[in-house]
């Protein structure tokens, strides 16, 4: 009987084994908040996937799923995806994180990666991009093209990352123009076309002559094209939703890192990490400059060119904060700890930061 | 364009989506069915008008293909419900999550393309009026189509006869039975309306609203629709006043924020509902009257005994 059971457990072993063996082709799996197909963030990380398919062909095989709630939902869909033999699971939300850390607890045999958080573990990964790079850029369009000298902000929640393209935004447009102003709508949504029109007719009401977005949907760009003003695209290029209107946008391009972080799962040699990437590293690039007169573009080119090659920091001294006192001595930076929590404004909002 | 005018306008924008598909509700749950789709059969007028109109280029076209595929996908809901009397709280929420799934599957390719808006009207002389001239004279033709349909359903639902046994039908299926009402028919030309009605409040949104597509745009307003009609108590003109109070609210709150004002935004998103809440529960505290307005038989399935 022993024998027979001892037999049975080998048999077993063998079989589960056996996939693990001839384990040439990486399962790399993504969990969405949004649907691919939302011209914004969630088609951002999609086109990053493809990117991973058509790089390491045959030797990669990837699965996602759509529209998972931040919540309950999340640790289930990402726990699910642990369960089906996922190598690597990216999840793909600022809300994920906790159900992420918590299901890398249970796998520890699978690897995870959460976007834009920051908590870490030997199996967990975090990995981000410096959106308000780009933000310090679209500023100082915005306060060369802006006639009245004020633009509108539409934001989505008071969390660090949002604070921080608000900051830097205003901060790109100072160095252009001192007194420039920057009016914000937070639409308490990242996703409602509607919503987000209304706040740009509302912002344009009220007299700015240039909007600029952190939420994810094209009707801000539309409302924008319509009342003749010009706008920044957010997370995809939006120019189809405003031809004549769109600045630029920034785009997220997460495929390269994608690609690099799941031939380190093929060849053995992932780590966990917390990586913060920019402009340099390519996880962010600017569409193209357009609907700008010359001078305006080439400013735009010449400082993205000084990001990318680390001579200009958007978050440099001096700085004050709205209240008047004093954040960054002259040529301080402002340190990725401060940054990752910023909870203030700098001078020139026009806005009280909700808490 | 004055300030004012402006404020009015982008209110009456975004009140008119909730005004037309509470409007169809309401005239769904007189009849006795609470149809929880709402949102999907919105979402699926939005789809269809946006890809008619981007095809063939006529907004005119997409307003009736919006209408049109509203009704049609409501004809599910009210086989289901009616013919085999399935329970109408599930069967409406798959409607909605069917909805959104099948709508983001048509509109995939079209996600980002160019709308085409439909045009406002335009009346020389009238709509150039200062301060009323835009507003009364020169929106697009669904804001002027809600409109008329409150009053069409109000005189529909307490003038005619036929709206009287519709009422009926909604109050007391088995005794309008018994009367030799078919109250099968009835339903489903109460669910048809109600269909229609989301369809076409579904092509405000990509027609009109934000002329484009991208998936789940209607982002909860058929959920808000719903709740208007309870809140008006099933009363059509309270619809109107509701829509329009949310909508105002809705723009009054943006605007605080840009002036900066200093309120937390959370506390100011909230308002619109709140407020809503707040106005319609108040003007319904009349309890009796609010009994003789709710729709008896809303929500049991009918199953005629012979």
């Amino acid at each position: 009987m022993k024998k027979i059971v001892m037999g049975l457990a080998m048999a077993l072993a063998a079989t589960t084994a056996l996939p693990a063996m001839a384990q040439d082709k990486v399962k790399a799996c993504f969990v969405y908040v949004g649907s691919k197909t939302d011209g914004g963030w969630t088609q951002a990380h999609d086109l990053g996937r493809q990117q991973v398919e058509k790089e390491l062909g045959d030797t990669v095989e990837t699965a996602f799923v759509e529209n998972v709630p931040e919540g309950p939902d999340a640790e289930r869909a990402i726990e699910r995806f642990a369960r089906s033999g996922c190598d690597v699971v990216f999840t793909t939300s600022f809300g994920f994180m906790d159900a992420t850390v918590a299901v890398a607890q249970k796998f520890p045999d699978v690897k995870f990666e959460h976007a834009t958080g920051y908590k870490t573990a030997d199996n967990l990964a975090a990995y981000n991009a410096r959106f308000y790079e780009g933000r310090y850029i679209q500023g100082q369009i915005a306060a060369k093209m802006s006639k009245a000298g004020v633009a509108g902000y539409i934001a989505s929640f008071p969390i660090p990352e949002v604070v921080m393209g608000i900051n830097s935004f205003i901060l790109g447009a100072q160095s252009v123009n001192p007194d420039f102003k920057l009016k914000v709508v937070w639409a308490n949504t990242w996703f409602d076309a509607g919503k987000e029109a209304d706040a740009a007719k509302v912002l344009i009401d009220q007299g700015v002559d240039i909007i600029t977005q952190h939420t994810d949907s094209t009707g801000p760009m539309q409302v924008a094209s319509e009342r003749g003003i010009k706008a920044f695209g957010q997370a995809s290029d939006m120019i189809k939703a405003g031809p004549e209107t769109q600045l630029t946008a920034i785009i997220d391009t997460w495929g390269n890192y994608y690609v690099k972080r799941i031939k380190e799962v093929q060849d053995g040699s992932w780590k966990t990490g917390s990586i913060w990437d920019g402009l340099m590293e390519g996880i962010l690039t600017m569409a193209p400059y357009t609907n700008m007169p010359d001078d305006v573009k080439k400013m735009a080119e010449e400082t993205e060119a000084k990001i990318k090659s680390g001579e200009l920091k958007p978050f440099t001294g001096p700085v004050k904060k709205q209240d008047g006192s004093e954040w960054l001595k002259q040529g301080e930076n402002a340190t990725d700890q401060v940054l990752s929590g910023l909870n203030f404004y700098v001078m020139g909002v026009d806005d009280k930061l909700p808490q | 364009m004055g300030m004012a005018e402006s404020i009015l306008l982008t209110i009456a924008t975004a009140a008119t989506p909730l005004l037309i598909a509470a409007i169809g509700e309401l005239v769904v749950e007189r009849s006795g069915v609470l149809n929880l789709g709402v949102e999907g059969m919105m979402v699926m007028g939005a789809v269809c008008g946006f890809v008619a109109a981007a095809l063939t280029g006529s907004p005119w076209l997409g307003v009736l293909c919006g209408i049109l595929a509203g009704a049609l996908f409501s004809l599910p809901f009210a086989f289901l419900t009616l013919n085999i009397a399935t329970n109408q709280v599930a069967t409406g929420l798959s409607l909605t999550l069917l909805g959104l799934g099948l709508s983001s599957m048509i509109g995939e390719s079209f996600v980002g393309s160019p709308g085409v808006r439909l045009p406002n009207l335009f009346i020389p002389g009238l709509t150039e009026l200062p301060l009323v001239g835009r507003l009364l004279f020169g929106q697009d033709p669904i804001f002027y189509l809600s409109i008329l349909l409150v009053f069409a359903v109000t005189w529909f639902l307490f003038k005619t006869r036929t709206g009287l046994t519709l009422r009926s039908v909604g109050d007391n299926h088995a005794s309008a039975h018994a009367l030799g009402i078919p109250v099968i028919g009835y339903r489903y030309g109460a669910v048809l309306f109600g269909g229609a009605c989301a369809g076409l409040a579904g092509a405000q949104l990509s027609l009109v609203y934000t002329p484009q597509w991208v998936e789940n745009m209607t982002a909860g307003r058929g959920w808000i629709a719903l709740a208007l009609v309870v809140f008006a108590s099933w009363r059509p003109l309270r619809v109107l006043a509701g829509a329009y109070l949310f909508g105002a609210v809705t723009i009054g709150q943006l605007h605080a924020q840009a002036l900066g004002l200093g309120i937390p935004s959370q506390l100011l998103s909230s308002l619109p509902y709140l407020a809503t809440i707040v106005v319609l529960v108040l003007i319904s505290r009349n309890r009796r009257l609010t009994m003789i307005n709710t729709p008896a038989s809303l929500g049991r399935a009918f199953v005629p005994d012979r």
